[in-house]
C-alpha cells in the first residue's frame, strides 16, 4: 500500500503535476516583485546593486580577484576598438551614432525594447546589425569580436545607469515577454538543465570549478571578456555556449527564443545599474 | 547433452540470423533518426549528442561497417525522440519551476 | 594604429608600482584550430622596462604565457613625472614599445 502511494507520489512528482493555476495572467508587476525577493532572501547580504556582478557577488576570494583585474581590465581594448569604430563613418557617410537615440552615448540601458511597428523585441546587437544592413554595410557575426567591441563601448557609456526596460501595453508584448520567461524555466538538452537550474535554484554554488552566478542582473555586465573564451564576448555568445553546455544544440544567434529570454531578464533587472563591459573567469 | 547441443544450436542459429546490417538497414535506421530529428527541430530542441549519433552512423556506414551504422542511427533515433519528449513535457511543465 | 600596451605606473615614496596590459594571441604552438591543425607559435619572448635608460624589469615569456598577459610590478626609484618605457619582441619579430609618464 505505502509502495503504491510513494509511486504515485512520485509520478505525480515527474509528470511536473502542480495545482495549476486558472488561466494564468501575464503579470510582469508581480513577477519582478517575487523575482526579487527570491534573491534578495536567499542572499541578505548582498546589496541590491551588488547582483550585477554576478559570481563577485557571491564570493568574496573571487571578488578579490576581480578587484585586482578591474584595475587594468582586459576589455579595455574592445572599449576603445567601440569608441573607434562609432567615431568611423560608413562607406555612405553615416554613422552608428545615427541609428540611435542620443547618437548611441548612454542608451544600453533602454535595451531590449519591443518594437510596436514590427511586433518583435529588439535587442542592442540586432539593432546594430540592422543598423550596418540599413547603411549598406554587411553584417557582423553575433558572437564576439566586432559585435562585442560595438557593445562594449555602448555599455561603457552607460555604465551606472540603471536598466529601463517597458513591456508595452500590447499583447504581443506580453506574449514575448511570456515567452522569455518560459524558455528561462523550461528544461532542455540532453542534460536537462534550464537556465533556472543554475541561476536560480543553484546561485552561488559551484558548478566545476566556477562560481554561478544569479540570474537577477545577470545581464548587466554584457558584454564579457571571460577568461574561459581568452576574449569576449556577446549576449549571443553566451546564449549560444550555456545551450551546447547542457547539450541542446544551439539556436541561431538573435533568434526569436533568445531575443524574447533577453527581454524577460533584462526587465527582471529594472532599477539594477549597467556593469558592463565586464570580466569573468 | 542433446539439449545442451540444441541450445548451443539455438543460439548459433539466432546469433547468425541477426545478420550483419546491409545498406538498405542503414539506410531505413538513418531516415527513422533524421525524420525524428527534424521534428525535435522544428520544437527547437534537438541535443549535441543526438547530432554526434547522427554524425557516428555516417561515418560508420562510409567505412562500411553497417552493424555499428545501424546501431548510431538507432541512438540518434532514440535521442531525437527523447529530446522531442522533453519538449512537449516542458510546454506546460515549465510553469513549476517559476519564481512566485 | 592602437598600441598593444597599456602601462600605468604610480610613485609612492621611493617605489614605483607599475602595471602593464599586453595584448597579444600568445599562441603557444599547441593549440589546434577547428580543422584539426596546428596554430603556429606566437608568443613574446621578452618584455623589457627602463626608466632613466636602465632596464628596471625583464620579463621572459613563452609559450606557457596566456593571452593578453597582465603584468604587475614595482622598481625602487623613479618619481611622478619620469619617463618609463616597454617594449616587447616575440618569437614572429615582431615588436612594440610605448612611452608613458610615472604619476
Amino acid at each position: 500500500m505505502l509502495r503504491v502511494i510513494a509511486v504515485l507520489i512520485a509520478a505525480l512528482f515527474f509528470a511536473g503535476a502542480r495545482p495549476a493555476a486558472a488561466a494564468d495572467a501575464v503579470n510582469p508587476d508581480a513577477d519582478f516583485k517575487a523575482f526579487r525577493d527570491y534573491f534578495t532572501k536567499k542572499f541578505p547580504k548582498v546589496p541590491l546593486n551588488d547582483f550585477v556582478n554576478g559570481p563577485y557577488s557571491m564570493d568574496a576570494g573571487l571578488r578579490k580577484q576581480w578587484e585586482a583585474i578591474e584595475d587594468f581590465p582586459p576589455y579595455d581594448f574592445a572599449v576603445d576598438r567601440g569608441k573607434d569604430m562609432f567615431a568611423t563613418p560608413f562607406k555612405n557617410g553615416k554613422t552608428y551614432g545615427d541609428c540611435f537615440p542620443n547618437k548611441g552615448i548612454g542608451v544600453r540601458q533602454d535595451y531590449p525594447y519591443f518594437d510596436l511597428k514590427t511586433g518583435e523585441v529588439i535587442t542592442l546587437e540586432l539593432a546594430l546589425n540592422r543598423c550596418r544592413e540599413t547603411n549598406g554595410e554587411a553584417p557582423y557575426s553575433y558572437l564576439k569580436d566586432e559585435m562585442a567591441s560595438l557593445t562594449a563601448y555602448m555599455a561603457f557609456t552607460s555604465r551606472g545607469k540603471p536598466f529601463d526596460i517597458k513591456i508595452p501595453n500590447d499583447p504581443r508584448a506580453r506574449v514575448a515577454y511570456e515567452n522569455g520567461a518560459k524558455y528561462f524555466y523550461s528544461q532542455r538538452g540532453q542534460l536537462n538543465f534550464s537556465c533556472a537550474s543554475c541561476h536560480v535554484q543553484s546561485a552561488g554554488e559551484h558548478i566545476r570549478t566556477e562560481v554561478l552566478a544569479p540570474a537577477l542582473g545577470i545581464l548587466a555586465a554584457m558584454p564579457i571578456y571571460r577568461s574561459e573564451w581568452g576574449g569576449m564576448g556577446t549576449i549571443s555568445r553566451r546564449f549560444v555556449t550555456c545551450n551546447s553546455q547542457v547539450r541542446g544544440v544551439p539556436l541561431e544567434p538573435q533568434d526569436e527564443n533568445y531575443r524574447d529570454v533577453e527581454y524577460y531578464l533584462s526587465y527582471m533587472a529594472n532599477g539594477l545599474p549597467i556593469s558592463g563591459p565586464g570580466a569573468r573567469p | 547433452m542433446r539439449l545442451f547441443a540444441a541450445v548451443i544450436g539455438f543460439v548459433c542459429f539466432a546469433a547468425v540470423t541477426q545478420a550483419a546490417s546491409t545498406q538498405s538497414d542503414f539506410d531505413a535506421a538513418l531516415a527513422g533518426a533524421l525524420a525524428a530529428e527534424k521534428d525535435a527541430g522544428a520544437l527547437k530542441n534537438q541535443w549535441t549528442t543526438t547530432e554526434q549519433a547522427l554524425a557516428a552512423a555516417k561515418k560508420a556506414a562510409a567505412a562500411g561497417d553497417f552493424d555499428a551504422a545501424v546501431k548510431q542511427a538507432k541512438l540518434a533515433e532514440a535521442l531525437a525522440k527523447a529530446s522531442i519528449a522533453q519538449a512537449k513535457e516542458q510546454d506546460t511543465a515549465w510553469k513549476a519551476g517559476v519564481i512566485h | 594604429m592602437a598600441s598593444t600596451i597599456r602601462v600605468r605606473a604610480i610613485a609612492s615614496g621611493d617605489v614605483t608600482e607599475v602595471q602593464a596590459l599586453v595584448q597579444h594571441p600568445m599562441d603557444s604552438g599547441f593549440v589546434k584550430d577547428a580543422q584539426g591543425n596546428l596554430i603556429p607559435p606566437h608568443h613574446i619572448e621578452v618584455v623589457d622596462f627602463q626608466h632613466a635608460g636602465k632596464t628596471v624589469f625583464t620579463a621572459l615569456w613563452g609559450p606557457a604565457v596566456a593571452k593578453d598577459p597582465y603584468i604587475k610590478f614595482s622598481f625602487k626609484g623613479g618619481q611622478k613625472g619620469d619617463d618609463i618605457s616597454v617594449s616587447w619582441v616575440d618569437n614572429k619579430g615582431d615588436s612594440d614599445s610605448l612611452t608613458a609618464k610615472i604619476s
